[in-house]
Order: structure tokens, then C-alpha cells, then sequence
């Protein structure tokens, strides 16, 4: 188990390079630097000088590969893929355009965007599970098929409905909870509250119906008919076998998402106002940032395959006949 | 020539998609076996119902999808006709007065006067604040206090009649047809038919449409005189913004897979197949791709794609061509970011295919791989590529949405689904309330999802039985499938 997270975490190492020559190529090839002065500086009318002035300032001056002005180690190193993007590795992540330091932005928004995701990953599964068992028990009845068409439906709806349809409802017709905005302290539940609900609320269709269709494949295994022989009652056989055994493809199924919940869901956060990593990257896309959606790439990256890793431990720890070699 | 035609990158492609799909109904109407689980499609009732909403839909976007220039009256001193910057397509000449019918802003539904409070000159000489009247909404109402309800209801019953009338018509051709096919007088037939007892649900269908002409009939009627879904910002018809927004979601839904489905289905069928050092290549590549977070990739291309664009801009002759090719970059970019689920799946397919006896049978005689991959595996993982690729449709729709609020959707100049919510999202905000224009905006939006999503179950249901939907409930809704005796 040891030598496979080992070799895993190995494997992550060439990803991660693939992950980083494709946004390099992306951000300094197909558009060079010369082009990413002309875009913040404005389009029309910009003298050589300008450009020249503002590459120097973000450290974009420099050949892309290989320095051959430069000394020794110094040829690699003091080119702009080493400077932007090799340092990724070691998660210096620079400063943006802004000037501030990106690696202290990410520490400090980090917490408001697992504020919002936490509590949405949780109540959300308790939820889905409930419903998707509770469909599962009243299977091929009436109640079974409104719920699903009540689940179709629910995934045919737009999410931004959801969330323009609760800030209006419920912040500005019932004034429940503040519209947008972050607090600290113990204010900070009430601007909570509404994003993680809405980010329960916008996955029930698609997830109950997946959990259900997961809880119907178990029911239709030999070892619920032995469980139903031997005159156990029916939300015996539910809680007791059905509800263990179809966990192990929910949890996993869910372990992976569980990293990327550092990143926080970017339109959610940018419609209330949530100063978290999302609404970071939204305003780094709309300010054209490049070295910030570049950091938040990196970021993402890594925490996917930290993902992966933790689905492939996470089926041992629930399924002792998986073993990992 | 009184217009010239213009083909988009989008449309030409639009017209390749359906050329492929044409000579795919063609193919599997000649094979039995590939036949006998579309039939099945066919036969299921909530299926072919949402199949009636997306055949609407994708008419309404295929006309969306002949664009033309117009020529202008003034010519060159060569005698070459000058043709209009502006790009139309067939749809627009359809629904021309809902174009040209522009308000100054915002207008309520049905509204005869403006929404907003302006000064206006009194016949009698001095200035008061009122609602002052629209320019083409009920103007031809003279006093409108009094006309206007009444107006309306009239148009609305009008409207009713002839989509009564209309349905009468269809329901007598569609029996007609039928009893021609069958062999069975047009009574027999009519009767069947009203009873639900046809194998296809032919009676869910007309229901379908008769529902459809219940809401299109009082509709176009109305849209002559009155703004049916209001007016936006700058005076634009909401009904018309809705209609063309149908072309792009479907453009995204439909080209994002028509692009990725080679790349995915060639490297899934070889990665499971051939395994090796080729199946370690094809599992880098996508991993790599996979883990990239989906929404910052599309971001950043989009974001080089406007830059690149914006550096050339005399490649583009037209407004439309500019924002065309930005469609066409989202729907690349979406395919890139899209295709490693399907190729992961095909992967595993072709990994337990190619132990089969047949495979193994085929290998031993000495057929070429590319023979053995394109003639025994590819037929054979095709139910899989088609329920993925029905399934990603409303997914697609849904995502174009959220990336024109991201700012890295569609060129703002396209109207889609997306670039009309993001405009109108602040005008909650407004008192009285704007809701029209974002209404509006959902409501067509869910119709077009949960329809793709319908008959995406039916598809599924079809190829895949093993995967319940949970539709098929045959003890609460028991099906009366009784096929038709030709009468002798």
C-alpha cells in the first residue's frame, strides 16, 4: 500500500509537467508577452517603449527558453519558463499583476471558500442519500416516479435560477439573510447560510437520481434476497445492507471532489460576494491576470490528482477485497 | 442578386452534422439489429413527447442557420452591388417584425405604455411625466384604456382557433398517413389513434403538439401588435432573443461532440486495444488534460482566442463572422475539455472487447488491427459513444450559460441563453421589478434541457437496459401495444 502511494505520488510528477507545458504554451507561445502588454496597456496606440517598460515590470523580458546572454546555470534559469513556470513546482507562485503576493491570497481566501464548501458537501450528501434511499424504498410506485420526474426536472433548471431565485426570494422579498457579503466572527453563518444552500439545492436532481440508481443496482443483488429470506424487515435490509454496501461507490465517487473544494465553486462565490478562491479566479479571468489563472491551474491540478490518490485509498478503506499493488 | 449567402464556420458545420446524421438514419434503417432498439426509442411515450419539443427546436435552429447579406439599393460605380453589413438568416425574414420592431427600452409583456416615466410635451403646449405610449406595442389601439384587454383577448381567442384548426389538420394527416402505411381504413386508424393503441405513442405526440400550438397559436397572433415576452434594455424584443438564442445552445450542444467524438472514439478504441506503451501515451495525455480544471482552460483559451482576434481584426468582414468564430473556438475548447470522459470509457470497453473470441478469431486469421478495430470493436462500444454523446447535450446547454456569466461564454454580441441572463440578472434589482427578460430566458432554456434530457432516458433505456431510468414503470402505466390487423 506504502510503495503504491509512493509510485502514485511519482506518476503525479510527469502530470503535473504535461499540466504546466500546456498553460506555458497557452500563455506565452500562442500569445506572447509582447501581445499580453498591448491587452493591459490597451489596444490602439501604444508605443514600443510602453510595451518594452511593462514587460520589464512583470519580469516578461526575458527569451523563453534558453538565455543565451546569460552565464551558466544562469541560461535556464533566467528565462521566463523557468521564472513562471518551473517555480509553480515548488508553489512560488509570484505576485500579480496587482503587485500582491499570490501565494498569501490563496492562504487567506482559502477559508472562506471552504466555509461555503464544507457545509454544502455535507447536508448535500446527508440529503441526497436520504432521498435517493427513500425512492429506493417506495421503488416502482407513484412516489418513486414523481420523485424522479421531480429529479429530471430539478436537473433541467439552470443553476444561476437557483441562485438568482434565492437571493431574490429570500434576501430581498423576506430579508432573511444579507444579499452578498462576507463577515468574520459569528456573523459569518448568515452570509453562509444561502451559498451553501443553493449549492445543495443545485445538485439534489442530478445526485439523488444517481444515488438511487446505485441503491436500486444493490437491492437487485443475491445477498439482498438471502437478507429478505431469512424475514429480515425491509428498512433492516435498507439501513443494514444496501445503505453499507452502496456507500463504497458514493464515497468514493465523492472523495475526489473533496480536494477541489480549496477552489470553491466560481460562480457561487462571485454572485454573493464571497472573497474566496473562486470569485479570486473570476476576477483574475475578468482582469485578464494571467499569472493568477495560471497560479489557480497549478492549484487545481494538484489537488485533483491529490484527489485521485485519496479515491484509490479511500476504496481499501471501504472495500477490504480492493488491494492496491 | 438580392442577397448574397453567407456560410458561417458554425453553419457549415451545422450542415455537415446533418448530412452525417441523415446518412446514419439511412445506414440503420437498413440493418435489422441496429433498427430494433431505436424502434424501441420510438415506442416509448415520454421519449418521443420530448422528441416532438427538440424536433421544433432544432427547426427553428436549422433556419437560424441559412444566413444571407442583403444587397442595398445603392451601387458601385462598377456596377457591383453593395450588400448590408448586417448578417440575417432565413429565421429572421420569418420573424421580421419581431426585428424591426424596436421600443426605446424597457417595455412589460403585452404593455401599451412604456415602462418608464418620461417628459413629454402636452398637445395643448407645456410638459408632464407619463408613461408615453410604445412605439409598436398596441399601437394600433387608439384608446387603449379602454380597447386594450379586449384587444388582446380577442387575439388570444383568435389565436386559439387557428391552433385548434391547425390541430384538427394535423391529427387527420398524421391518421391519413398511417392508415395509407397500415393498410387500414381512416376510421379504424383514427380511432387507434385516440385511444393511445398505436406501437409508436402517436397520441402522446399530437398531444405534444397540441400543447405547443396552444401557447404558439395565441402567440403569433399577438406578436404582430405587442411585445408577447416585453422588451429589453435597449428596446430589443425578448420573443426574438429567445428564438435566436435557441441556434447557439444548440450549436453548443451539437459541435462541441461532433468535435471531440473522433479524437475520443480513434484513441479509446487504440489505448484499449493495442495497450502498451500506446495505452500509457493516450492515458498521459488525457489524465494530463482531465486534471487541468475545466472552466480555467476554457477561460484561458477563450481569453487568447479574443486577444488573437482582436489583433486580426481583417479577417472578419462582418460583426457576425467575429462572434461566430469565437462560437467556434468555445465549442473547440469545450470539446477538448470534454472528450476524456468518453475516451476513458471506450478504453475500458475495448480493453474487455479485445479478449473476446471473436477479436481473438479475427487475430488469428490475420486481420489487420485497423480492420479489427474499425469492424468488430467500433460497432460494438457505438451504443455507448451515442448515449454519451446524448447525454452531454443538456450538460452543454447548461454550461454556455454559466461561462457567458463568467465573461468567457459566447461574444456578447451573440444572443444565447447566457449573454441574455447576464444582461438582465441586475435588473431584479430595479422597482417595479424586471423579470421578463430573465424569465423568459430560463423558462426556454428548461423546455430545451428537460426535452434533450427526456429523450436522452430514452435513449439510454434503448441501448443500455441494464442502466433503469426509472421511466419504465410498466405496473402503474400499463401499455396497450396492440398492433394493427390490415383490414382485407
Amino acid at each position: 500500500m506504502f510503495a503504491y502511494i509512493v509510485r502514485r505520488i511519482l506518476y503525479a510528477f510527469p502530470i503535473l509537467i504535461g499540466v504546466n507545458i500546456i498553460t506555458f504554451l497557452l500563455f506565452f507561445v500562442v500569445n506572447s508577452p509582447d501581445d499580453m502588454a498591448r491587452m493591459h496597456l490597451g489596444q490602439k496606440r501604444v508605443t514600443p517603449e510602453a510595451i518594452e517598460k511593462w514587460k520589464a515590470e512583470k519580469g516578461y523580458d526575458k527569451p523563453l527558453f534558453v538565455n543565451a546572454q546569460a552565464e551558466g546555470a544562469g541560461k535556464l534559469t533566467r528565462t521566463i519558463f523557468f521564472e513562471k513556470s518551473v517555480r509553480l513546482f515548488w508553489f512560488d507562485f509570484g505576485a500579480a499583476d496587482d503587485g500582491r503576493d499570490i501565494s498569501y491570497e490563496i492562504g487567506a481566501r482559502m477559508w472562506p471558500s471552504l466555509a461555503i464548501a464544507i457545509p454544502s458537501l455535507l447536508v448535500g450528501l446527508a440529503c441526497y442519500i436520504t432521498f435517493a434511499l427513500s425512492l429506493a424504498f417506495f421503488r416502482a410506485s407513484y412516489i418513486d416516479f414523481l420523485g424522479v420526474v421531480a429529479c429530471v426536472a430539478a436537473m433541467s433548471i439552470s443553476g444561476l435560477f437557483y441562485i438568482i431565485g434565492g437571493q431574490y426570494v429570500i434576501s430581498k422579498l423576506w430579508n432573511l439573510v444579507p444579499i452578498s457579503g462576507y463577515g468574520d466572527g459569528l456573523d459569518t453563518w448568515r452570509f453562509v447560510l444561502l451559498p451553501a444552500a443553493i449549492g445543495v439545492i443545485g445538485g439534489i436532481g442530478g445526485s439523488t437520481r444517481l444515488y438511487r440508481t446505485i441503491f436500486l443496482e444493490e437491492i437487485g443483488k443475491d445477498y439482498v434476497r438471502t437478507a429478505r429470506a431469512k424475514g429480515l424487515s425491509e428498512p433492516r435490509v435498507l439501513f443494514g445492507h444496501v445503505l453499507r454496501n452502496g456507500l463504497i461507490p458514493i464515497l468514493t465517487g465523492v472523495v475526489v471532489a473533496i480536494p477541489a473544494l480549496f477552489i470553491g465553486s466560481l460562480v457561487l462565490e462571485s454572485f454573493f460576494g464571497i472573497p474566496g478562491l473562486g470569485s479570486y479566479t473570476i476576477d483574475a479571468i475578468e482582469a485578464q491576470d494571467f499569472s493568477v489563472v495560471r497560479a489557480m491551474v497549478f492549484l487545481g491540478s494538484v489537488l485533483y490528482i491529490v484527489g485521485l490518490i485519496l479515491t484509490d485509498i479511500s476504496y481499501t478503506l471501504a472495500d477490504p477485497r480492493i488491494r492496491l499493488q | 442578386m438580392p442577397f448574397r449567402p453567407v456560410i458561417l464556420w458554425t453553419d457549415a458545420l451545422i450542415f455537415v452534422l446533418v448530412a452525417s446524421v441523415v446518412a446514419f438514419a439511412w445506414y440503420v434503417s437498413r440493418h435489422e439489429h441496429l433498427r430494433t432498439p431505436w424502434r424501441k426509442v420510438a415506442h416509448s411515450r415520454y421519449g418521443m413527447a420530448a422528441a416532438v419539443v427538440l424536433a421544433i427546436f432544432v427547426v427553428i435552429g436549422l433556419l437560424d442557420s441559412l444566413h444571407f447579406r442583403q444587397s442595398l439599393d445603392t451601387r458601385q460605380a462598377d456596377g457591383r452591388t453593395n450588400y448590408a453589413v448586417e448578417v440575417l438568416s432565413v429565421f429572421d425574414l420569418i420573424a421580421g417584425h419581431l426585428r424591426t420592431m424596436p421600443e426605446r427600452t424597457y417595455s412589460a409583456p403585452l404593455a401599451v405604455y412604456a415602462f418608464a416615466k418620461e417628459t413629454v410635451t402636452l398637445p395643448g403646449g407645456g410638459e408632464a411625466r407619463e408613461f408615453p405610449r410604445l412605439r409598436h406595442g398596441g399601437a394600433h389601439l387608439k384608446d387603449p384604456q379602454s380597447e386594450h384587454s379586449s384587444d388582446v383577448l380577442q387575439r388570444v381567442v383568435a389565436g386559439l382557433g387557428v391552433a385548434a384548426v391547425s390541430w384538427i389538420l394535423l391529427t387527420m394527416l398524421v391518421a391519413a398517413a398511417l392508415a395509407h402505411r397500415h393498410e387500414v381504413n381512416f376510421g379504424a386508424m383514427l380511432d387507434a389513434l385516440m385511444q393511445g393503441r398505436t406501437a409508436v405513442p402517436w397520441r402522446s405526440m399530437l398531444i405534444t403538439a397540441g400543447a405547443i400550438l396552444v401557447v404558439a397559436g395565441p402567440v403569433i397572433v399577438l406578436s404582430g401588435h405587442y411585445h408577447v415576452l416585453g422588451t429589453d434594455k435597449v428596446g430589443q424584443d425578448i420573443l426574438y432573443q429567445t428564438l435566436k438564442s435557441i441556434r447557439t445552445g444548440l450549436v453548443i450542444g451539437t459541435l462541441t461532440t461532433l468535435v471531440m467524438l473522433p479524437f475520443a472514439v480513434l484513441l479509446g478504441i487504440m489505448a484499449g486495444y493495442f495497450r502498451g506503451w500506446i495505452d500509457d501515451v493516450i492515458s498521459y495525455v488525457y489524465t494530463t488534460l482531465n486534471s487541468i480544471p475545466g472552466v480555467l482552460l476554457i477561460a484561458a483559451a477563450v481569453l487568447i482566442a479574443q486577444a488573437q482576434m482582436d489583433k486580426h481584426q481583417e479577417m472578419f468582414e462582418t460583426v457576425a463572422e467575429r462572434a461566430d468564430a469565437r462560437l467556434l473556438v468555445l465549442c473547440l475548447i469545450l470539446g477538448v475539455t470534454s472528450w476524456t470522459g468518453l475516451c476513458r470509457l471506450l478504453r475500458g470497453e475495448a480493453l474487455k472487447l479485445r479478449e473476446m473470441e471473436y477479436v481473438q478469431a479475427a487475430r488469428a486469421f490475420g486481420v489487420h488491427d485497423w480492420q479489427i478495430m474499425t469492424r468488430h470493436l467500433l460497432p460494438n462500444v457505438m451504443h455507448i459513444v451515442l448515449i454519451t454523446v446524448v447525454m452531454d447535450f443538456s450538460g452543454l446547454v447548461l454550461a454556455e450559460a454559466v461561462l457567458s456569466y463568467v465573461g468567457v461564454g459566447v461574444d456578447p454580441s451573440m444572443i444565447s441563453f447566457g449573454t441574455m441572463i447576464n444582461n438582465a440578472r441586475l435588473e431584479l434589482a430595479r422597482e417595479p421589478m424586471v423579470w421578463w427578460s430573465l424569465a423568459s430566458a430560463f423558462v426556454f432554456m428548461f423546455l430545451l434541457v428537460l426535452s434533450a434530457n427526456l429523450f436522452s432516458d430514452a435513449v439510454r433505456d434503448a441501448f443500455d437496459p441494464r442502466l433503469r431510468t426509472g421511466w419504465s414503470l410498466p405496473a402503474i402505466f400499463p401499455r396497450r401495444s396492440v398492433t394493427l390487423a390490415p383490414a382485407r
